[in-house]
């Protein structure tokens, strides 16, 4: 029965287009031409979201933010490149100064190249065949990106080691935790989809939510689970204990100056903005537009591409909207809270869930549930799915809300377990005094 | 010393992440929304300042544009940051004059004392705060430049009820 699933995978080359891909010196030069794009966009988009974080986070405390570069504010991101490239750089004496030196570039390539893989518009038809918008067709895509990603942290460790700072260590030192405990419960929320798709090629997932419908409503915990992970993955508010400036100055990259600490940023950010795509390819049908079979059809025209293309950065730039406000209302977690969020609730509840829906699946495929869209171009199994998430994401919600598994403090203790702390309390006042 | 175990009774509404968490989003995106910035935009507007605002001295001068001040002494003597340098001379009809005035505005305190000990109502401090130099021989004002300055004075106290009543 599994192999249901597989079937239904070949089902979406029905709207592939007749055209051939393009080949040799043709796939050659779009290809270059989509890196230096791809490159150029995230390069100048990173430098925006640095304005459009100031900017969120002055409207947000009733502040007018920066406005004096440029009309709006437009050249601030400039004004603050130049003034980090001729900044002076600083080399701490006690430092290991290779590791210091390589850890800016170990966090900044990973941030950048995982965005390779991302189908961020529809093929366009061309004179010499199909273009796939996507930097990098892997038939893997979503291994890549798991498998790049984490490489990230080492960038973090190291800077964190090699700057030879009490400050950089600790910040380094719990990045390192937290990423690992959060990549796994990414990776497990990330199963669902796969189990959806059947594919771990990203225009695969994208295809199978153009004929199912998105993702995020039969996945509904799967994205809650996923998008919690990815704040914590990208060291974003409420998850910056990396960095948290009240308690370690400014975590890994304190003994960073001039363009090396711009490197940093610019590894934040691009992380942020890879985060963003890969929560809107999962879960939000990628460049898909709802409501229409049209854009994914042949002929793969300029306008449908273009289109697609700003369904995709209008959803992406949603996400990195909800970043930023995130990070400009919540306050940090203690690491205590993090750690327990991760492995106790996180974690759990992804391993339980790959297993619901995994059973689900199986069970609307016994009871030939069809996959494609029927009832008012509403599909029969996304729908089923979905009411069953709704339900389970409600009694999630309903665990998460009892102040338990997050809480300014370990609150509402029944008295059975208030007698056993008094107990325990009691225990210990007896045995200190012998014991030491 | 055992850890005493304190335990709050607190209600699901005040410990629920959830809730606190939506109640905030929904805090900050209605200050995002709210078109009343609270910022300044400070060189083309200015704050208003409190007519007591004490700033940047001024010597007031009489009619024919001499500094109104008698040289007697008394705000140097009242100065606690001891910034009023003044060498008092005296002309052939016996009137007194400063014949050295300067005051280092980077010592002063802005405590305003001077203005209210002065007999002759000649030297004021004023509502003006913009006033940086480049070295801190440019802090040192001395009578010309005094005299030259036109911003409004400070006004101690009201002059309709100088008794505070």
């Amino acid at each position: 029965m599994p192999f249901a699933l597989l079937v239904q995978a070949q089902v979406y080359h029905q709207f592939y287009d007749p055209l051939a891909p393009v080949t040799s010196t043709p796939w050659l030069l779009f290809t270059i031409l989509k890196m230096l794009v791809v490159f150029t966009v995230i390069m100048v988009g990173v430098a925006m979201l640095t304005l459009a974080e100031r900017k969120i986070s002055a409207w947000i405390q009733d502040r007018i933010g920066p406005n004096r570069a440029g009309p709006g504010g437009l050249l601030q991101p400039a004004a603050d490149g130049l003034k980090n490239i001729m900044k002076e750089e600083t080399y701490p004496d006690a430092a290991n100064m290779a590791l210091f030196i390589l850890a800016p570039m170990l966090s900044f390539i990973p941030a950048l190249i995982t965005f390779a893989v991302i189908p961020f518009a529809a093929p366009l038809s061309t004179r010499w065949g199909l273009v796939e918008m996507s930097v990098a067709q892997l038939p893997v895509g979503f291994l890549y990106i798991l498998a790049v990603s984490s490489l990230g942290v080492y960038g973090v460790v190291l800077a964190g080691w090699s700057s030879n700072n009490k400050y950089s260590l600790l910040g380094g030192l719990r990045s390192s935790a937290q990423m690992i405990s959060y990549e796994i419960s990414m990776g497990m929320a990330a199963v669902a989809v796969l189990l959806l798709s059947g594919n771990v090629s990203l225009d695969a997932i994208v295809a199978q939510q153009q004929t199912m419908g998105w993702n995020v409503f039969p996945l509904l915990i799967g994205f809650f689970i996923f998008c919690v992970a990815a704040f914590a993955e990208t060291n974003r508010l409420p998850f910056d204990l990396p960095e948290a400036e009240s308690e370690l100055i400014a975590g890994y990259h304190t003994e960073y100056s001039a363009m090396k600490f711009s490197m940093f940023f610019i590894a934040e950010y691009s992380n942020m903005v890879t985060a963003s795509a890969l929560m809107v390819t999962l879960f939000f049908g990628g460049w898909d537009i709802p409501g229409t079979q049209w854009d994914n059809i042949a002929p793969h025209t300029g306008l449908k591409f273009l289109l697609t293309l700003a369904f995709f950065l209008g959803k992406l730039l949603f996400f990195l909207f909800l970043y930023m406000w995130v990070r400009w209302t919540l306050p940090r977690f203690r690491y205590d809270q993090l750690m327990s969020l991760g492995w106790k609730f996180m974690l759990p509840l992804a391993l339980a869930y790959i297993v619901i829906t995994g059973g689900a699946v199986l069970v609307l495929d016994m009871l030939n549930v069809p996959h494609g869209a029927q009832w008012f171009g509403i599909s029969p199994f996304w729908a089923a799915l979905g009411v069953l998430n709704v339900v389970l994401a409600a009694l999630v919600f309903v665990i998460l809300d009892r102040g338990r598994i997050i809480s300014p403090a370990y609150s509402r203790l029944s008295p059975r377990q208030v007698a056993h702390l008094r107990a325990i309390s009691a225990r210990r006042s007896v045995v200190a005094p012998q014991g030491d | 010393m055992p850890i005493q175990v304190k335990v709050l009774s607190r209600p699901v509404e005040d410990a629920s992440y959830v809730r606190a968490m939506l109640s905030g989003m929904a805090l900050t995106f209605k200050h995002l929304m709210n078109p009343h910035k609270k910022t300044e935009q400070y060189p083309e507007v200015k704050w208003a300042l409190s007519p007591r605002w004490r700033g940047t001295h001024r010597m007031l001068t009489d009619e024919t544009g001499k500094a109104k001040c008698v040289a007697c002494g008394l705000c140097p003597q009242i100065c606690p940051a001891n910034c009023i340098k003044l060498v008092p001379g005296e002309d052939e009809e016996g009137n007194r004059y400063p014949l050295v005035y300067e005051i280092d505005e980077f010592r002063c305190i802005f405590c305003g004392y001077c203005q209210e000990v002065c007999p002759e109502e000649a030297i004021h401090v004023g509502r003006h705060y913009e006033n940086s130099e480049y070295s801190r021989e440019g802090f040192v004002y001395d009578l010309e430049r005094l005299t030259s300055q036109t911003h409004p004075v400070s006004e101690l106290w009201d002059p309709a009820d100088p008794k505070g009543e």
